[in-house]
């Protein structure tokens, strides 16, 4: 494993793992580890300790039986660990508050389901399911009916779609086709990710900025072999060729270092923040410094400084001249 | 069948860790098997492990041991090894208590229960998650994966603070914590008890009673300078019956759903989309090249910075404390870029 693992830890993963072969005789080494997360030298070595486990005694048939063979594994001779260890306080803290978080958002159709699963798993995790209430998820966003169903189809049939889009950072619509991939919920909003035949790429799309979404009658099977998007960083991702920016961010707008993939941060010693970013849209960063009331300053490169500070105030001389227009 | 150890290269003793896996292991079937609490002595001759050592060493071990069985929460009873004389306690696991009941999930409930797990595998509750879901899939369930198919909410936990604040509301437990205020406010050490956490709009948020301000408070988890500490006991205190996290989060951060108004703007021609499609036609007079729309927001204090964001295509016609508000915010922005408003 990647990580240190306490001699409790893994007895818990070993007392969950016990009973998941058990069910499982003969499964092949590979997909064994690959399904209970671990690398396959790591399952090896948890057979070899279970194998010196076993009913007090400890005569060869007291032991519990775990073999591989010619790639299989097989485990027997369990029958006082087969059941799993009930829920941990966090494992039914995972499972309800997002299932709970599942049922209150609007446009997913499987609410039925989810219902029945929480009602489910809210009965067996007893003590655990009501402490988990003080955990909760707003997914908020709720997730357009239409749009959903329109997407569920082409993703179940690999249809494209036709978007009619606003590009925030440039505040513009555009027209584009793209070959879904999956529907995304992240940071409380929800994105289509699929290949974007106009960039050429794999883009996410913010579903409250699509305007208008038809399903064509034409294959949208992605491209093979996309690289697997890390969403855990937040929805944005860098690229090699983009502008790199230098922000001064005030205390208040620290934060902002939280939620945008900053490369270096320097902390100052009255809170406030310079980071160093990469940035593939300037009309992007402009707005994210309009935005900040002046918490936000642009240190280099120099052009976007003046660009960023001619812009704002243009817009306060317009409101100043707007005033003589009525 | 005849029993063939696995075949590993060299032979080798057990690393500290596996030794204490192994006695644990050990432990834990021997107490699952007897029906009978197993007294110390018992225990001792059960265990390989306990065999060696002196007896003080094995009373240490064991302490330890059931302590940490307990943590895992395995449930250990401690009860008279003969009913009729409590003069001697022994130690078992009952079976009922410790097994995960039969969960029968119909496939369709299998496929939203591995979207619940998966809405955290890049988040901190990650591993629990998926160890949840091995344990309810143990007996190997069928699952309709097409009825989820390609719809994933994820969530995120990049907030250090996550796991500290998530314990102390679970437990009950006070917190303190150094927190920077909003609007560019210094360091502050504040004392909470913590009622609830929530993920609002993609934050997390901690709700709970502010000890030194004796009120209620919202804090938000990013602007926790450092980890927050325990600052009481476990089970300290208790959280009011009626405590909607979201609401008073909405009403700390978010728009006063109570009072609308309607901001009447000038929006130049085919820009600021995203303000636009939330806006209508309005009928106050407008130059050439540019529009007249009306937005209605729900307070006021949320729609200036989106009509900041959108610069110069975007101006506020009325009312006058939203203009105002823009103006200044704007004026902030061209002083911190070393100019001055024209």
């Amino acid at each position: 494993m990647a990580t240190y693992e306490s001699a409790t830890s893994r007895l818990a993963r070993l007392l969950t793992m016990v009973p998941w072969l058990l069910n499982r005789q003969g499964i092949d080494l590979a997909s064994a580890a690959a399904e209970l997360g671990v690398s396959e030298a790591q399952v090896v070595d948890d057979l070899e300790l279970l194998f010196v486990c076993g009913l007090p005694g400890h005569y060869p048939d007291d032991l519990i039986d775990a073999r591989w063979e010619d790639g299989r594994v097989f485990v027997s001779n369990a029958d006082t660990i087969s059941r799993p260890l009930r829920l941990t306080r966090d494992e039914a803290l995972a499972l309800i508050v997002a299932l709970r978080a599942l049922a209150d958002t609007p446009g997913l159709t499987q609410h039925d389901a989810i219902d029945r699963a929480l009602a489910k798993l809210e009965a067996a995790a007893g003590e655990s399911a009501s402490t988990a209430a003080a955990v909760s998820v707003d997914l908020e966003q709720p997730l357009d009916p239409d749009l959903a169903a329109s997407l569920r189809d082409a993703l179940a049939r690999a249809r494209r779609v036709h978007l009619r889009y606003t590009v925030a950072s440039r505040d513009e619509t555009t027209e584009r086709d793209v070959d879904p991939i999956r529907v995304v919920g992240v940071d409380g909003r929800w994105y289509l990710e699929g290949w974007c035949h106009r960039a050429e790429g794999v883009r996410l799309f913010r579903l409250d900025r699509v305007e208008e979404l038809r399903v064509l009658d034409v294959d949208g099977t992605p491209p093979a072999d996309l690289p697997p998007r890390e969403l855990g960083a937040g929805v944005y991702r860098a690229a090699p060729e983009d502008l790199v920016v230098t922000l001064h961010l005030e205390p208040g707008s620290a934060w902002i270092a939280e939620t945008v993939p900053v490369e270096r941060v320097d902390r100052r010693d009255d809170g406030s923040l310079e980071v160093v970013l990469r940035v593939a849209d300037p009309a992007w960063l402009r707005r994210l410094v309009w935005r900040q009331a002046g918490q936000v300053r642009v240190l280099a490169p120099a052009e976007l400084v003046v660009g960023v500070g001619a812009g704002a105030a243009e817009a306060v001389a317009g409101h100043t001249q707007s005033g003589r227009l009525d | 069948m005849a029993k063939a150890r696995p075949q590993s290269s060299e032979p080798k003793g057990p690393s500290p860790a596996a030794a204490k896996t192994e006695r644990l292991l050990n432990l834990v079937i021997a107490l699952l098997a007897t029906r009978q609490p197993l007294s110390k002595a018992r225990i001792r001759e059960a265990v390989p492990d306990y065999r060696s050592g002196n007896d003080e060493a094995f009373e240490r071990m064991f302490e330890r041991d059931k302590d940490e069985l307990r943590a895992l929460g395995i449930p250990l009873r401690t009860e008279p090894v003969d009913p009729f004389f409590d003069d001697e306690l022994g130690y078992r696991i009952d079976e009922r208590e410790y097994a995960l009941p039969q969960i029968d999930l119909a496939p369709d409930e299998v496929a939203v229960v591995g979207l619940a797990a998966r809405a955290w595998s890049q988040a901190s509750l990650a591993g629990p998650a998926a160890q949840a879901l091995r344990k309810l899939d143990a007996a190997g369930l069928v699952r309709d994966e097409a009825s989820v198919a390609g719809i994933e909410p994820l969530l995120h936990t990049r907030e250090p603070a996550f796991e500290p604040v998530r314990d102390a509301v679970l437990s009950r437990t006070p917190i303190s914590f150094d927190y920077r205020g909003a609007g560019g406010a210094g360091l502050t050490t504040r004392r909470l008890e913590p009622w609830g956490l929530t993920s609002w709009h993609g934050r997390w948020y901690v709700t709970g009673h502010d000890l030194d301000r004796e009120a209620p408070r919202v804090f938000r988890l990013d602007r926790m300078v450092g980890l927050p500490r325990t600052s009481g006991r476990r089970g300290g205190f208790t959280v009011p019956a009626d405590h909607d996290p979201t609401a008073m989060i909405r009403r700390t951060y978010g728009d006063d759903a109570e009072t609308t108004t309607t901001v009447r703007l000038l929006v130049r021609e085919g820009a600021a989309s995203s303000l636009r499609r939330r806006a209508t036609p309005a009928d106050h007079p407008a130059p050439a090249g540019w529009d007249a729309l009306g937005l209605d927001v729900h307070g006021v204090t949320s729609v200036v910075p989106e009509i900041c964001a959108a610069g110069p295509d975007v101006r506020v016609v009325d009312p006058p404390e939203v203009r105002d508000a823009v103006v200044a915010a704007l004026t902030a922005v061209v002083r911190a870029h070393g100019g001055s408003p024209r």
